[in-house]
Parts: C-alpha cells; structure tokens; sequence
C-alpha cells in the first residue's frame, strides 16, 4: 500500500477504506465503520507502521491535549491569572499558582509585571475538557520568550519541522545560529543570527512536508 | 411542458446542448483557490460555477449559540449579483435561505462535529455562475472545501441532480431544462454508503422513475466522486 509516486506521498482523503480492522490496529486520523473497515478521516499522509494505520493531516487547527508543549501569547491579563491565546478555536487559562513560582501578594503587585499583554511563553496545556484549557509553567523549560521571531506552521506538521529525535530543526539551529523553540500547536518562535533564513526553510518544511527527500532538500538550501 | 417558445428540449433524443440524456456537462473541480480560508474548492458544472469556503472550526461568538458538546455548522450560500441573466438584488432572499440550510443539511451528517465544542465551522458559498442545478454544484464544492480544511469526515459529499422532459429521465440540468422540464431532483449522498443527505424535487415523477432515476444518479455520482478524489490529491501533487 505504501507505494511510491512522483515523489510525493501517498495521500489518503476522506471516506478512503484503508484496511480491515481485523488485519491492521487503527491509529490516529480513522476510525472503524460497521462493517469494520478502517477509514480515513481526513485529507492527510498515510503511513503504515506496524500493524497501525494512521492518517497524518496536511491541515487543521490544534486540538490541545494534555501534557503538550506549546507557544502562547498573552492577550488579557486577568485578576488571578492569563488569557493566553495558543493557536487553537479556545482561549487558555493559565492560573497565577501555575504561572508564577514564588508567593505574590495580590493586594500589592499587579500580575502584568509577570507576563504582559502580548508576551510570548512557552508553557505546558494541563488540562483540555470541552474548550475549557489551563495552562501550566511549572518545570524548568517553560518561561517568557523574549524578543525574536513567531512563526506559524500547520499544527499536524510540527513533527516533521522537528525531525526524527530533533534532527530537522537541530539542523536548522546549527546552520543559522538561531535558538528555535517549537510548541506542539504550530507555533514556532527564533532567535539569533539568521533569523530569515530559518524562518524561509520552516516555511519551506510545511509546504513540502508530503514530498520524499525533504531532508536532502532542506540541507541543501541551508547550506547556500 | 417540454417546450419553450416553440423550442423543443429533446430533439432526436439529443437535449439543447447536445448532450444524451443521462450525460453530464463538463465538470471541473479545484482545490485551495482561497489562501485566507481554512479550506476552499471551486466546482463547476458546465457554464454554473459554484466557490465554496470554510473558516474554522472557530470560537462561536456570541456565546449562547455555542453547543457545549459538539461543533456547529453555519453555511452561507450567497449568489454575485451577476450571476444570472438578470441582475440578482443582493442579500438573502427566502430561496437563497433555504438553500443554505439544505446544503447544511446535507453536509452536516458526515463531521465529526464532537471533537470541538464551542467552535463553528463556517462556510460561505458564493455562486458566480447560475446555470441550473447550482445547489448540488455547492454540495461539491463544499465537501471538497471542508476536506482542504482538515475537519474530520466520515465521508465524502456527492450530489447530482436528476430531472425528466417528455418522460424522459435526465441528469444534470442546465438553467433552461430547469426551469421548463417536468421535474427536477437534486439528490446529495455521502460517496461510500450511498447514504442520502438531501433530497429534494419539483414537479411530478411516479415511483418506479424516482427509483430509476435515483439509480442512474448513483451510478453517475460515482464520477463525481473519482473526480472529487483526484482534485484533493491534485492540491498536493507536485
């Protein structure tokens, strides 16, 4: 089935019968009709590993789930807390007890000396129940990112921008001296030297990410 | 019935535009003709061109028309002042209403609407061309457009319209057989299933003709449908 064409993908659309539930395990993007058969859900990249078939979609929003990491930007600063606004149909809420690490007195400091209207963090979704989302900065990685570059991407690609175990955007980071921070929901933020330049082969990577040889492809053009 | 203006509608067994009775007009399909849209698809049908765009999902505001478990639908079918021979007054008329709802209709069974709560999905189709048959062109073009925009779907969306002159059955009406034949049925089904998500029809057929009729669209819808394939993999073949 993972058959070659023209370089490109095999792509799966909608209502597509992929398999039988009996042969394969359906994975993310299917789902089991009466009859059992695993169709596609979406217009998306199909891959077999396995014994799972799963459709990876070429567009969509975010769906945030708990435990992603992802880029927000503070749109309204609340009494006890952030509006953050994460790239997806919902608003998220991140709680001054989440945000903020050390004791604050609401009676004396105003919580936009933490975060402000417009500032870009980088945090973790802790919760998502029915378009209801808190957000969490608890843990070493997450904080304000200041200064550089937001960039958005197609949030099902994000796994493609990074590479197999970082190697995609470890490469990028290296060719440009830029400092890249990619949160789950398509939100990519860069800092540093050549700034344009990873912001092209980003965009470069969401474009082609269903065409073979994207690696060669994106090493080529980073080493012009 | 069957004549306008002493022109005869099917000379020969040949309709006006020359085609057989059960054939189709040309039919031409894109994707991602709109860049600031979710997903969009231009369809046309002969000379009637239909485009179709989706926002969202997105946050539903205000908030009392939010669902708390599912996402809802808002369709839009508008047509150019242009479009017809005679020039259409904007803003929605009662027809262009109903039309919208039943192209809603028709698409709405095939989402999977329960993965965004408090969101809408919305599509606005604009007509640039009417000639006959506008709403199943919609229905094209708005399963094509839903699919660009990576909503989930069940299925894919067909729809054709079927019609009868002079006892006749015939598919695919243009504006003058639709407005002078003695029926006309636009149907809509979702591709693998075969499905019905909208049915409709004007004018007087007996039961064994909506059976046959219903048949020949089914087997003629299956073109659409390859074609609707093609389009949606010809957005990403490079």
């Amino acid at each position: 089935m993972t058959k070659q064409n023209n370089g490109v993908r095999e792509i799966a659309y909608p209502g597509q019968i992929l398999g039988s539930s009996k042969e394969y395990l359906a994975s993310h993007g299917t789902y089991i009709d009466e009859q059992g058969n695993i169709v596609s859900k979406y217009l998306g990249i199909l891959s077999i590993s396995g014994n799972y078939i799963s459709v990876i979609p070429l567009s969509g929003v975010y769906v945030p789930k708990p435990g992603d990491h992802i880029i927000g930007i503070v749109t309204e600063v609340e009494k006890v807390g952030w509006v953050v606004d994460i790239n997806s149909p919902w608003l998220a809420f991140l709680s001054l007890s989440e945000g903020v690490d050390e004791f604050v007195d609401l009676k004396r400091v105003l919580l936009n000396r933490y975060y402000d209207e417009g500032d870009v963090i980088y945090a973790q979704v802790l919760s998502a129940k029915k378009g209801d989302i808190q957000l969490s900065m608890k843990g070493p990685s997450f904080k304000k990112l200041k200064g550089g570059v937001l960039v958005k991407v197609t949030p099902s690609k994000v796994p493609r921008v990074i590479g197999k175990e970082g190697s995609m955007i470890n490469l990028i980071k290296e060719k440009t001296r830029t400092i890249i921070r990619v949160g789950q929901n398509g939100l990519v933020w860069i800092s540093g030297e050549k700034v344009d330049k990873a912001i092209m082969t980003i965009k470069r990577i969401d474009e082609k990410s269903h065409v073979y040889g994207l690696t060669e492809e994106i090493t080529k053009m980073l080493s012009e | 019935m069957g004549k306008i203006k002493g022109i005869e509608l099917l000379k020969n067994g040949k309709r006006l535009d020359g085609r057989m009775p059960l054939e189709m007009r040309e039919i031409e399909m894109k994707v991602g003709v709109i860049p600031n849209a979710n997903g969009s698809a231009m369809v046309r049908f002969g000379k009637t061109i239909a485009v179709a765009a989706v926002y969202g999902p997105r946050l539903l505001l205000p908030k009392h028309l939010q669902e708390n478990d599912r996402a809802v639908v808002q369709c839009r079918y508008n047509m150019a002042p242009f479009s017809t021979d005679e020039r259409v007054k904007p803003g929605p008329t009662r027809r262009e209403i109903e039309i919208s709802k039943v192209i809603r209709q028709a698409v709405e069974p095939v989402l999977f609407l329960e993965n965004y709560p408090k969101t809408t999905i919305d599509i606005f189709i604009e007509i640039l061309q009417a000639d006959g048959s506008t709403r199943v062109t919609s229905i094209n073009a708005t399963s094509l457009a839903l699919a660009d925009a990576g909503v989930p779907m069940k299925d894919l969306v067909v729809a054709l319209s079927g019609g009868k002159i002079n006892g006749t059955l015939i598919l695919d009406l243009n504006g003058l057989e639709d407005n002078n034949s003695e029926a006309d049925m636009p149907v809509a089904f979702t591709a693998n299933k075969k499905e019905i998500t909208l049915l409709q029809m004007d004018g007087e057929l007996t039961k064994e003709e909506i059976k046959k009729l219903l048949k020949e669209i089914f087997t003629a819808g299956e073109k659409i449908y390859q074609m609707q394939i093609k389009a949606l993999k010809d957005r990403y073949s490079e």
